[in-house]
């Protein structure tokens, strides 16, 4: 493969690429000035662009394509009631952005930063805003996400908002505008870096060289505004609220936790004691006193917000409110996002700051007011009409919004009847045009519209916005299918400067010796998951093994000669395997629950054994649908048993023995030993059929060993010493109690907790008694026993380390 | 009238909780025509952890919380409280057609502001069912006191008082449909119709006297807490209280606890406990005009 073609001439190559690209009339293009010439900051990228032969450049996307998947970024696609994960949808072709012209819009992002800020403490305080008659009455008071019980709360920092995003377009003339204000909980700044990492990759050499401003600096400065905000360690940590993993920017939760080295929080994680918001951890409550929300406010608190809320914290406003606690930006900021609000803000900047916007926001009426009404029906043509409190941006079209005077879905009435009727819920914005950039669609660049979204962070030196990073690209030309949920893409934005960038990651140099960094603390849910994790890969694992023992009988003898297959029919049936079923749902549940717990721990957890355990639950649901009774099961089990294999090949040779390594660990050793009795219990009993020690051996992987060690014959004795009391063989119950035992002492080390003993005092016990025990003295009823104390260790686990 | 209230709510859990919080409103507040002489708002067992402080709309608020296993919570507000409800006076209110540019004439978002209770509610979403019937209600050219009059009397008679037919969390629409509820649902309705017509309006959870005076009847909902409407006629004349249950004005027999939007904003106990398994309420008030014997 021919990386560059060398003999080029590059002016005529450039102007080869570009040979079909066409801005609109009327539209203001990226890439192209007016007069179809190249704007000077694209010309690097467009050079190297013209240098490649098409497999060189599919190599290049490619190589960006796999650091997504490698990484395993997705976004959750909405589809109805359901959603799917979807991979990212990168364009390649990032946005060029001049430095210079960047700061200035980053001057008029601070000052509108600074001026929401205001807005905002008048909202939660004075109200003089409605009081001077700068903003209506109603436009606050109907406002869902004006949060009563929040008014005269004084934030502990005096600041209410710490991180924003603005979504910019530009217009015909050339200068940006402000779509929408994201104030609520804004998400994109890990996919940012995402982008990034990804677009470095494809245009590496020119990425190195070209001056591109690094968004590492911007995470910096704001870890450091929140390590602030938070003071010492031992007053509080810094935690990142997440609403969980079913909501659609859950990988980049997960991703920024990780990144920043934060906590990944859920509701169920906090608790308020007295005032103050505490982390449930392997180590009892921990203080939190610095909160970056990404979960709604409305949904924090289900005492004084919404009662209906299954995520919230009961005492979650109480703890802002008493300042035990800084909110990512204070609940109730979500208040800023309405559209109407964009109506009133020139107004509002004189009325508080006395000064003009630097940067403008989409031209907005607001049609509870007659003159602004009027306005609006005159002009029909050239408006979107939407809901005056709504926070979507005014592209993302709903059945409820009329575009040009026609409603999306029909005329549901005539548009004049709406506007007079329920005016003061309506607002009329301009159907602005966006600049288009170019998108490499089918080998070809092509011009689509684009919006920018630019974070701005708090610091105390003021705001500090970061340098590019994200930008929506449409589908086609129309703007209205910018979102990702309706398919159109993602693309880096580049902030090129004339000056030398310096490359910066986020460690900075620490100087002085070296201190080894202790891992974080575990939140108890975490440390939960992690635990039933390894007990439901270990429970798919022994019935993947009990359904390949069953299916080999099976296919030997037939259904219904030998007692022993009855036997073990009966027993897949008892704990909820269908034997009629080649792979049960019953199986598939074990693995799906499995991917579940690690679901909920991704930030923890590698990409490798994600990727593994995702692998398994596919190829067991791919296998259901396809493998027949009998000899075709048996070979899919034995695929099966290689993946687990493998997965557990990671966890146990690649992963840090951090201690949610040793939950993950226990529950596994918890759940074979449990399974091992079980099997015992049903199958070494002395009156089961004949056959019932070979298929316990079988189950127990243990068929070698026994033969070896005895080989004369087997019987009853030589079955229990091996897969119960053989303290050497990883398949025997007391093997795993012992491993039980040491992972609990070093975590009772480790945690110092306060309910210490309490899980160690059963597992001692248990260990103990099969260390002195005899074979004979394992019955059945013993062993039935055994799994009732393996049951209660369970518990104290759960009860010690997990509530 | 000198009254001597209490109120008790008993919360019992199935499974023991092992931890519990709770939002509480049921001190009597002070204001015009009604001051809280004297009284507490108390929890058996008592709280690990309490906080006293006033909600956005002025009414006493106590946060409790039970840092213990219990299977049992017992709330108790006991007080007196001095209720001179003024004389029913001529009605001054605004004409209904001129109400919404007095509203939108009131240039404020404190919590007495109208704007507040136009607006769907959490527990009121706008029903056009309900707006249907409350334009059916009024006719003409009247003051919005007749309009808040001809709907809550208009509602009082269509309406069964009927203590099974629904639960605290019965939708308003479906209380209105049936035409059978007790005074939560009745209030709500109200409300919803109120808002129709652009007249604010809102909740308001108290105490209506357990015996009435001698020779008049006993009102409904006197034995547990009780449940009105305040509307708003204008800049001048403020807020008024109807009981549409009884088809009166709230008078010198209702002790207002707390006022909001809807239930939600006054629930008396609003509580988030870990515990699984069921729990039952048991809920009792007396309210006895001072120097009078207690009812049997």
């Amino acid at each position: 493969m021919t990386e560059e073609r060398g003999d080029l001439d590059i002016p005529d190559a450039v102007a080869d690429l570009l040979k079909g690209y066409a801005p609109h009339k009327g539209v203001a293009d990226e890439l192209m000035r007016r007069d179809g010439t190249l704007r000077e900051v694209w010309k690097p990228l467009m050079e190297l662009l013209a240098r490649q032969s098409p497999d060189a450049l599919a190599a290049r996307f490619a190589s960006g394509d796999q650091y997504l998947h490698d990484t395993g970024v997705y976004f959750r696609q909405l589809q109805g009631q359901s959603s799917a994960e979807r991979d990212w949808p990168l364009s390649h072709i990032p946005v060029m952005i001049d430095a210079k012209e960047w700061e200035t819009l980053s001057e008029g992002i601070a000052q509108r930063a600074d001026l929401l800020e205001k807005i905002m403490a008048d909202l939660y305080g004075e109200g003089t805003l409605v009081k001077n008659r700068v903003l209506p009455a109603d436009l606050v008071a109907r406002n869902p996400e004006w949060l009563r019980p929040l008014v005269g709360t004084k934030p502990r920092s005096g600041h209410f908002l710490h991180f924003l995003a603005f979504e910019i377009g530009r217009s015909p003339d050339g200068s940006w505008f402000v779509l929408g204000d994201r104030t609520q909980a804004p998400s994109g700044a890990g996919f940012a870096l995402e982008n990034r990492m990804a677009s470095g990759r494809v245009f590496k050499e020119l990425y190195q060289d070209a001056n591109v401003e690094r968004l590492a600096t911007f995470f910096r400065r704001f870890r450091d505004a929140l390590h602030g905000l938070r003071g010492s360690e031992e007053e509080g940590r810094v935690g990142i609220l997440t609403p969980g993993q079913h909501t659609d920017t859950y990988y980049e939760h997960a991703y920024i936790a990780r990144y920043l080295g934060y906590m990944l929080l859920e509701t169920g994680d906090l608790k308020v004691e007295n005032d103050q918001l505490m982390v449930r951890t392997i180590k009892g409550p921990v203080p939190v006193s610095v909160l970056w929300r990404r979960l709604d406010s409305r949904f924090a608190d289900p005492l004084e917000l919404d009662e209906s809320s299954a995520l919230g914290t009961p005492g979650m406003v109480s703890a802002v409110r008493s300042g035990a606690i800084d909110m990512v930006n204070c609940l109730g900021s979500g208040v800023l996002e309405a559209r109407a609000l964009m109506a009133f803000m020139p107004r509002i900047s004189q009325a508080l700051t006395g000064e003009r916007l630097k940067l403008p926001n989409i031209a907005t009426w607001w049609c509870g007011q007659k003159a602004e009404r009027a306005y609006v029906t005159q002009n029909l043509d050239r408006m979107l009409i939407g809901p005056a409190l709504a926070t979507k941006l005014p592209f993302d079209i709903e059945a409820t919004t009329a575009r040009g005077g026609k409603f999306r879905e029909g005329a549901r009435q005539s548009v004049n009847e709406w506007l007079e009727r329920e005016g003061a819920s309506l607002v009329g914005q301009e159907a602005v045009t966006l600049s288009t950039t170019p998108a490499m669609i089918d080998g070809h660049l092509v011009p689509r519209p684009m919006v920018v979204r630019v974070f701005a962070a708090r610091t105390p030196e003021g705001w500090t916005v970061m340098p590019g990073g994200y930008a929506r690209i449409g589908r086609t030309e129309d703007p209205t299918a910018l979102g990702m949920q309706s398919g159109g893409s993602v693309a880096d934005v580049w902030v090129v400067s004339d000056e030398e960038v310096k490359p910066e990651t986020l460690a900075a140099e620490t100087p002085g010796p070296f201190i080894r960094r202790q891992p974080g603390l575990l939140p108890a849910r975490a440390a939960d998951n992690l635990y039933w994790l390894g007990r439901y890969v270990e429970r798919a694992e022994s019935s993947v093994r009990l359904l390949r023992a069953y299916h080999k009988r099976l296919q030997h003898y037939g259904s219904d000669t030998l007692p022993l297959v009855e036997t073990i029919a009966a027993h897949l049936s008892k704990i909820a395997l269908n034997p009629g079923d080649p792979l049960p749902p019953g199986l598939l549940h074990h693995f799906a629950l499995a991917r579940d717990c690690a679901a909920n721990v991704r930030d923890r957890f590698s990409t490798d054994g994600w990727n593994a355990l995702s692998d398994l639950a596919a190829t067991a649901q791919d296998l259901a649908d396809q493998v027949h009774r009998g000899e075709d099961t048996v070979r899919a089990m034995s695929v099966l048993l290689r993946k687990l294999g493998g997965f557990s090949g990671l966890v146990h040779d690649n992963m840090f023995r951090f201690n949610g390594w040793r939950f993950l660990t226990m529950g596994r050793a918890v759940e074979r030993a449990d399974q091992i009795a079980s099997l015992l219990a049903a199958f070494a009993d002395p009156a089961g059929p004949p056959g019932g020690y070979e298929l316990a051996v079988e189950v127990g992987d243990s068929v070698m060993t026994h033969r070896r060690r005895y080989s004369v014959e087997s019987n009853r004795n030589t079955v229990i010493d091996l897969l119960a009391l053989d303290p050497d063989n990883p398949r025997a119950i007391l093997f795993q109690v012992e491993a039980l035992h040491d992972e609990e002492q070093r975590l009772a080390r480790d945690t110092r907790h306060v309910r210490r003993g309490m899980a160690s005092r059963p597992i001692l016990q248990l260990r103990t008694a099969l260390e002195v025990a005899t074979p004979e003295e394992i019955t059945t009823q013993r062993l039935i026993g055994i799994r009732g104390e393996i049951a209660a260790i369970s518990d104290a686990i759960s009860t010690q380390y997990f509530s | 009238m000198l009254y001597d209230i209490r109120l008790e709510i008993t919360y019992g859990y199935a499974n023991p909780a092992q931890a519990s919080r709770s939002l509480l409103r049921m001190l009597p507040r002070s204001m015009p025509g009604q001051q809280l002489l004297s009284g507490s708002v108390d929890t058996d067992p008592a709280p690990s952890w309490r906080r006293d402080r006033p909600d956005f709309w002025g009414n006493p608020m106590t946060e409790v919380a039970h840092d213990m296993k219990h299977d049992r919570i017992r709330f108790l507000f006991s007080g007196r409280v001095n209720r001179t409800a003024p004389a029913r006076s001529l009605d001054v209110s605004v004409p209904l057609r001129r109400l919404p540019a007095e509203v939108a004439g009131t240039f404020s978002i404190a919590p007495g502001a109208p704007h507040h209770f136009l607006g769907p509610s959490p527990r009121v979403p706008a029903e056009p069912e309900i707006a249907a019937f409350a334009r059916d209600c009024v006719s003409g050219d009247v003051s919005t006191l007749d309009a808040i009059r001809a709907v809550a009397h208009r509602l009082y008679e269509e309406f069964d008082f009927d203590p099974t037919a629904t639960e605290v969390t019965t939708k308003t629409i479906t209380a209105f449909r049936n035409r059978r509820g007790v005074c939560q649902d009745i209030s709500h309705v109200t409300i919803a119709a109120l808002r129709a017509l652009g007249i604010p309006a809102g909740y308001v959870s108290g105490f209506l006297r357990t015996t009435p005076p001698p020779g008049r009847p006993r009102l409904e909902g006197a034995d547990a807490m009780h449940a009105w409407v305040m509307a708003w006629t204008g800049p001048e004349t403020g807020w008024i209280q109807v009981d549409p249950t009884n088809d009166i004005d709230a008078g010198n027999d209702h002790v207002t606890v707390a006022t909001g939007r809807d239930y939600s904003d006054v629930a008396p106990i609003r509580g988030a406990l870990r515990s699984s398994g069921g729990h039952s309420t048991l809920h009792s008030v007396d309210m006895i005009p001072v120097g009078e014997a207690p009812g049997p």
